[in-house]
C-alpha cells in the first residue's frame, strides 16, 4: 500500500482576505472554516452538494456569471467576494421567490421560530416579498403514523432526498417534475404512509430547513429539529471505507 | 376680593406641533392592534408627540385627511378593504404595513388556496343547523384573491410578525417622530 498523496494547499482571498485551502475542498466550506458566513439551506456538512437553492452565489474574478459557493473548488490565486450589494439583492430575490412560490405561512407553522429559511430572512434583510404570491394549491400527507409532509412549505432543497439515500440508504425520497410542479415523493408518487422502503428513521424530518417534514403531534412552533447525530453518523462511514 | 381677579394667566406656550396618527383594521385578528397598546404606560409618552386622529376606537367615521402616519393592521380580502385601503393611501404621509397580514397576506390568504365561494360555503352552509345563508346584504363582497397591503397601493414601512412585538412598534413608532429613517427588521410569523 502506498501512501496517502500528500495534500496539496491553495491561497485565495475572500473578501480581500488571505485564506488557506485544500485543493479538493469547495469555497463555502473554506469560508465557513475561517467564520465568513455566506447563507445557504440546501448545503449540509456530511450530505453531497447539490447547489439546489443558489443562494451561496458568490463573485469570482474572471468567472463569467456568478458561482455557487457550495460546488465550486478553491484554486490558487482565486479572488472571492462574498459580500456585495448585487450578492445582497440577488440573495433576497431568491428568498423571495422561495416565500412567493409556496404558501409560507410562518405564524401557523409547525418550526415557526426554529426554521432555516425564516431566519434567514430576517438575517438577510427581507422586508417584504416583491413578487406577487401564488398561492398554489397543494397537498398535506399525513399518511405516515408518525411523520407529515407538507407540500406548501417545501423549497425543494432536497435534503430529504440525500439524507435518505446517502446516509440511511434507503433512497425512499426523489423529486418529480419540473418546474413549479416539482414535488418532494415517497417510492414512486405514493403515500408516505404506504412506502415500502421507508424505514421510518426521521432522518429526513430532521434535516429538513422547514416545516415541510415534521413529526406528528407537534403544534405551532413546537418543533425544533435535531441534527447533532450527521456529523457523527457521517465519521462512521467515512471510517469504514 | 382676592388679588387674584384680573391676574393674566402667564401665556400658553406654544405646543410642539403633534405628528397626526391613525391606525387601520382591514382583515386580521385585531392582534397587531392589541400589540401596539401593550406599549402600555410608554403611551402617555407617546402620546406627548402623537395624536390618534384615526382608529378602531377613534370616533369620526370618515378618514380624516393630512395624516402623517397610518399603521395598517390586516390583508385586502373585500371590496370594503381595497376602498378603505385607497383612501387611507391618498390621506397619508407615510404608510406603515404593521403585521404578517399586511405584510404577507397570512392567514387571511389561506383561503386564497380555494377561493372565497367555498369559504363561505363552508362558514355559512355547512357549519350552520338554522336556517342557513351566505349573507349578501351589507356586509361587503369578498375578493377572490387575498393580497398584502403592498400588492394593492404602495407601502413605505413593513413590520412582519404575528403579532409584531410592542417593544418592536415603540422602537419604530419613537425613532418616526423623532424623524429618523426606520428599517425595522424583525422575523416573519
Amino acid at each position: 500500500m502506498s501512501a496517502k498523496a500528500p495534500v496539496r494547499v491553495k491561497t485565495l482571498t475572500i473578501d480581500g482576505r488571505e485564506v488557506g485551502a485544500r485543493e479538493d475542498q469547495t469555497i463555502l466550506e473554506v469560508a465557513t472554516e475561517n467564520g465568513i458566513f455566506i447563507p445557504t439551506l440546501c448545503d449540509l456538512p456530511g450530505l453531497s452538494t447539490v447547489g439546489a437553492c443558489r443562494l451561496c452565489l458568490v463573485e469570482v474574478k474572471g468567472a463569467r456569471g456568478l458561482l455557487p459557493a457550495c460546488v465550486t473548488r478553491v484554486a490558487e490565486g482565486m479572488e472571492v467576494a462574498v459580500n456585495s450589494e448585487r450578492l445582497d439583492r440577488y440573495r433576497r430575490g431568491i428568498l423571495e421567490l422561495l416565500f412567493a412560490e409556496r404558501n409560507h405561512v410562518c405564524s401557523v407553522c409547525v418550526v415557526n421560530g426554529h426554521c432555516d429559511l425564516q431566519s434567514l430572512a430576517l438575517r438577510l434583510g427581507m422586508t417584504h416579498v416583491h413578487f406577487p404570491y401564488q398561492y398554489p394549491r397543494l397537498p398535506v400527507d399525513a399518511s405516515h403514523e408518525r411523520f407529515v409532509v407538507d407540500h406548501n412549505r417545501c423549497i425543494l432543497c432536497a435534503r430529504c432526498v440525500r439524507v435518505c439515500d446517502e446516509i440511511e440508504g434507503a433512497h425512499t425520497w426523489d423529486i418529480m417534475s419540473r418546474g413549479v410542479d416539482c414535488r418532494v415523493i415517497t417510492d414512486l408518487a405514493q403515500p408516505w404512509g404506504k412506502s415500502e422502503s421507508c424505514t421510518g428513521c426521521g432522518k429526513c424530518v430532521q434535516v429538513c430547513p422547514t416545516g415541510a417534514l415534521s413529526e406528528k403531534g407537534k403544534s405551532v412552533a413546537e418543533m425544533s429539529k435535531r441534527r447533532q447525530f450527521l456529523p457523527y453518523l457521517t465519521l462512521m462511514r467515512e471510517g469504514r471505507r | 376680593m382676592s388679588d387674584k381677579v384680573g391676574q393674566a394667566l402667564p401665556p400658553a406656550k406654544p405646543e410642539p406641533e403633534k405628528v397626526r396618527m391613525a391606525t387601520v383594521w382591514l382583515d386580521g385578528c385585531s392582534g397587531c392592534h392589541m400589540s401596539l397598546l401593550d406599549t402600555d404606560e410608554r403611551l402617555i409618552e407617546l402620546a406627548q408627540r402623537v395624536t390618534v386622529v384615526w382608529g378602531p376606537l377613534v370616533d369620526p367615521k370618515e378618514f380624516p385627511k393630512d395624516v402623517d402616519v397610518t399603521l395598517v393592521e390586516g390583508a385586502i380580502s373585500s371590496e370594503e378593504d381595497l376602498h378603505r385601503i385607497k383612501m387611507v393611501r391618498a390621506r397619508t404621509k407615510l404608510l406603515i404595513s404593521l403585521g404578517d397580514c399586511a405584510v404577507t397576506g397570512n392567514v387571511p390568504a389561506m383561503r386564497n388556496q380555494f377561493g372565497p365561494d367555498a369559504v363561505l360555503r363552508r362558514a355559512y352552509l355547512e357549519n350552520t343547523a338554522l336556517d342557513p345563508q351566505i349573507p349578501r346584504e351589507i356586509v361587503p363582497p369578498l375578493l377572490s384573491a387575498v393580497r398584502p397591503v403592498h400588492e394593492v397601493v404602495p407601502v413605505d414601512v413593513f413590520i412582519p410578525g404575528c403579532p409584531p412585538s410592542a417593544d418592536l412598534i415603540f422602537s419604530v413608532l419613537s425613532e418616526l417622530v423623532e424623524g429618523k429613517a426606520v428599517n425595522p427588521a424583525a422575523k416573519f410569523g
